[in-house]
This record gives C-alpha cells, structure tokens and sequence, in this order.
C-alpha cells in the first residue's frame, strides 16, 4: 500500500475522534474518583447544613464558616483525611459544637450550603433545632449501665433533660443500689458532641453519628393505631400486592382445593 | 540595579500580590484579620464585599445547586473585574500555583530540558477547554462541583489557610510535570480554571501591545511567554495581544531590550494601529 498523507477532512474526523475518546477515558476515571471522595458519609457537618447531596454541590469550600467558629471546632477537610476534600466538618471528641447562640458559622456562608433559614424559629437564630448528628450510646461499654454512677455525659449535655435524660432503674444484682442510665432523645438532640468530649471512658461510650447513620426508619406500614397523629401517614402507604400459584384463588378456595390432595 | 528592577519590576510585583494575597488569607483564619477572609473559593473583604469563583459557580449550576444570592454578588464582582480589566491577571498575580509553574519553567530551561525534548510539544494547547467542558458534565452527571474535588489550585491554597495534610503532594506533581512531561504543562494546557479565565478575557482592557519598529528579533519574549502562541505578532506587526490566553504576566514586557511591548489599554492600541 501505497503511502499517502492525511486528507484534510480524515485528519478532523480522527482529531475529533481522538478528541472525544480522550475525554471518555479522562471522564470515566474522573468520576470514578470524585465518586470515591465524596463516598464517605460518616462526617458531621456544621450546624445548618444541607442534606449530604445537596451539600456536597453547595458547599464552595471557602472556609469562612471554618473562620467563623470561635472555638476551632470546624475544619476543613484535606487531602488525606479521606473526606470530601475542602468541606468543612468536626470532631467531636476533639473539639464539640459549643451551640453558641448567635451560630457565627452560618450566616457567613456564601452559598446557603449552611442554610439560615434550618436553624431559625420565630424569625430568630435558635441553635437549638440544629441537627448535625444524633448521640448513640453504645450500652455494653457505658459504665453507667454497668452500674457504676456516671452521668457526665448528661451533666454536660447543653440542653440536659431533654437531649439527654437519666433512667433510673433497680440494680438487681446488689439489690440495694440504682442504674442511672443515660436515654438520648432523637428529637431534641442536636448532636453538638458535648456528651462525646465528656464521656469518661477510653474511647467514648455515647458519640455523634450523623442522622441518617444514626437511625432506622419503620415506613409507612407500620402505624401506632393508638396515635391519630401517626395514623395519617397511612395514607401514603402503597399496596405491595405478590402474586403467587395459591393466590390465583380465594383464600378459603385455595384452602380448600387443596384437601383433595389429601385422600 | 536599574537594569534588574527593570528586567524584573513586573515579576515583582506579581510575587509581591501572590504572596500578599496569601499573607491576609492566612493571617485571616490564624490571627483573625478581617481584611481578605476565607479562600480563592470564595471570600470576603472587610467582611463587607463578596468574591466567589465563576468557574465553581458554574460548576455548581451544572450539578444543579440553587445559587444563593450572596454568591451570584461575588461571582459578579469577580467575572466583572477579569471581563473588563485584568484579563487571565488571576493566573499570573494571584494563583499561588503559578508560582510553582514558573519555578518549574524556570529550571526546565535552566537545565536544558528544553534541548531534550525539542519545540514540538505532545499535547494541544486547547486541552484545558476539553478539560472545561468534561468538568461540567462530570458536574451535571455526578452532582458535585467535579474540579473543585481535585483542583490543585484550592487544594495548595486551602493547604496553606487552613492546613496542608498531603497537599504537598499536589505542588510537586505539578512542579515534576511542568518540568520532565510538559513545558507549561498545568498552567498553559490543562488547567480548567485558566481556559474558562481565557474564554472570559476576550473583551478585557489591559493588553500587552507589540511595536514592530522597535523589535530587533531577539526573541527573548517567545522565550519567555508561558503561552507564546499568544506572542504571533512579534517582528511581523505592531499589533495588541487580543488572545484571551494571555495571562497579562507582562514577562515579555520586562525582557525585552528594545521598549517593543507594552501594556495599553484595548481601545488606545487599537487607535494606534489605525494611525487615529
């Protein structure tokens, strides 16, 4: 074959095609990338702040809520920490949220990826319906329900005797002494991480996991009959109907129907 | 020494910003300067104007984020301030990544790396609009801002405000890339944020202008120019840099013995041209 130099129209079609393969490849190990960074969920996020997706597109990554905060709580995540790189977040264990009123990390975001309008009531800054994660007590290494008296993690729960409330409970094994067992209630926790900072054990028996790690969630097909408020979410439960051989008859046809087999 | 500032006053000035710039970023989160707060993300001065990235800003539209107004301000302060002054000024007097590039610039042609691996360059310089295209529909499909998870240039900056971890890593990869892959490599072909900067220079003010009747073509100012494609004109024309891939650097400006470039307003070169 003879050898022939590139037509002007051959050589657009393979840049183009070249062009185009290259950001295929390109594309596809990119995303796989940002796909992997931003996989991580376990992370609390300043008070305010959006639902994980919608956060993960918002956020700018420009720090101010991060210069904002008075105590260094938040931080930025940076190449290494396997978080998604550059959103702000916390360590509870280091340093809490120390739920100041007027929540100077918020209002500075440029962007609404901290958005005002969650933790306002009234009109009115209220740090207390801010949700940045749920407190978990892990019972088997809390030396309160060992029995041993402890309740640190209540003492410094901000808003104590009602994020946290103390069970007490008859120690059988004594006979003579009481649990003093600590209860999180998931609506008014705010997931400041005070109780983790104050958790007296090696590693922390009651931590801050986000919301949505924290909790399940029963649907709507099981209902609390005796609660008409619970009772309307029936309303959005859909019929799941399984088709099966024995449903092809009625069911008292079908119990029946299948004595013949019997003789 | 006169002949040294004269080589070197442009030069000087922009390490003279980038690193200012850097000084009041830093001493905002370390010391609680009010002056220039968070990062080249997004900022505030005095806690008053707002600056946010266009390019992060577009990207967040792609990912389909609502757009807050506070945002939409500084991406308005910012795109107006490149549109119709400083044309890609970003790249050459405020990115800290920059720096490393002219470093690696710098030592490539100290070294004779140039020598090594010839003119021809193995990668297009329109690689970087690829690049600017893929971010947003990388952004669209995956709902994320997709450069800002791996622009070196936030990475280094945010290393330096808010703390490095492996971000390091990031500077030296481009460093050994500029210097052994690709001459201007990061900087003149893959770099999003200076294409997208490029597209939006088109029509700024400051441009470098070229006096053909003072060239004695020595060249020095091709050398030099991080993006000579730009420089087409020297010897042939007295004609004002209009690409908007000039990052207004004003290298060529310095080097040059024979007063034949020089900064001008777009309009005043233009007039020249015509003999107005």
């Amino acid at each position: 074959m003879k050898k022939q130099a590139l037509s002007d129209r051959r050589k657009f079609i393979l840049n183009m095609a070249r062009g185009v393969g290259l950001a295929t490849m390109g594309g596809f190990i990119w995303s796989a990338y940002v796909d992997e960074v931003t996989a991580s969920s376990l992370m609390l996020r300043p008070p305010g702040a959006l639902a994980e997706n919608d956060f993960l597109k918002t956020c700018i990554k420009c720090g101010l809520c991060v210069e904002a905060c008075p105590y260094d709580t938040l931080m930025l995540a940076k190449p290494g920490d396997n978080k998604p790189l550059g959103t702000p977040f916390f360590v509870p264990r280091d340093i809490p949220c120390y739920m100041c009123p007027d929540i100077p990390c918020v209002p500075v975001c440029p962007t609404g990826a901290l958005d005002e309008s969650s933790v306002t009531t009234d009109g009115v800054l209220d740090i207390n319906v801010a949700d940045m994660g749920l407190a978990v007590v892990d019972e088997e290494s809390c030396i309160a329900f060992w029995g041993i008296q402890c309740d640190a993690c209540y003492r410094a729960c901000p808003i104590l005797g009602e994020a946290i409330t103390i069970e007490y409970q008859k120690n059988e094994r004594t006979g003579k002494h009481a649990f003093m067992k600590p209860i999180v209630h998931s609506d008014a926790c705010t997931g400041c991480g005070m109780c983790e900072r104050a958790c007296v054990t090696e590693k922390p028996a009651i931590f801050i996991l986000p919301r949505e790690n924290a909790m399940g969630r029963a649907g709507d097909y099981y209902i609390k009959g005796w609660d008409k408020e619970d009772e309307k979410r029936l309303e959005n439960a859909k019929e799941i109907k399984t088709v099966t051989e024995i449903s092809k008859d009625s069911a008292i046809n079908s119990l029946n129907g299948s004595l013949e087999d019997l003789y | 020494m006169k002949k040294l500032w004269n080589s070197y006053r442009y030069l000087f000035m922009r390490r003279f910003t980038q690193i200012g710039l850097l000084v009041l970023y830093f001493g905002a989160n370390a010391w609680g300067w009010t002056v220039l707060q968070g990062n080249l993300s997004s900022s505030l001065i005095f806690g008053i104007v707002p600056m946010s990235d266009p390019y992060a800003a577009l990207q967040m539209l792609a990912a389909g984020a609502v757009l807050a107004t506070d945002l939409l301000i500084g991406v308005g302060v910012v795109t107006a301030f490149y549109f119709l002054i400083g044309g890609r000024a970003f790249c050459s007097w405020v990115c800290p990544i920059n720096m490393v590039t002219d470093f690696a610039a710098f030592v490539r042609e100290l070294i004779g790396m140039n020598k090594l691996t010839g003119v021809k360059q193995p990668a297009s310089r329109n690689l970087r609009y690829w690049i600017l295209a893929l971010s947003l529909v990388i952004s669209a499909i995956m709902g994320v801002t997709a450069f800002e998870f791996i622009s070196p240039i936030s990475m280094v900056h945010r290393g330096i405000v808010f703390g490095m971890g492996f971000g390091w890593a990031a500077v030296v990869i481009i460093f050994l890339f500029d210097l052994f892959v690709l001459k201007n490599g990061w900087c003149g072909h893959v770099c999003p944020l200076g294409g997208f900067y490029s597209q939006l220079s088109k029509f700024s003010l400051i441009r470098v202008t070229h006096l053909e009747e003072n060239c004695t073509l020595c060249m020095k100012c091709k050398v030099v120019c991080p993006e000579n494609q730009v420089l087409y004109m020297i010897g042939k024309e007295s004609l004002p840099v209009l690409s908007g891939e000039c990052t207004n650097c004003a290298r060529c400006i310095e080097v040059c013995d024979d007063d034949a470039l020089e900064f001008s307003i777009r309009s005043m070169a233009q007039n020249k041209k015509t003999g107005e």
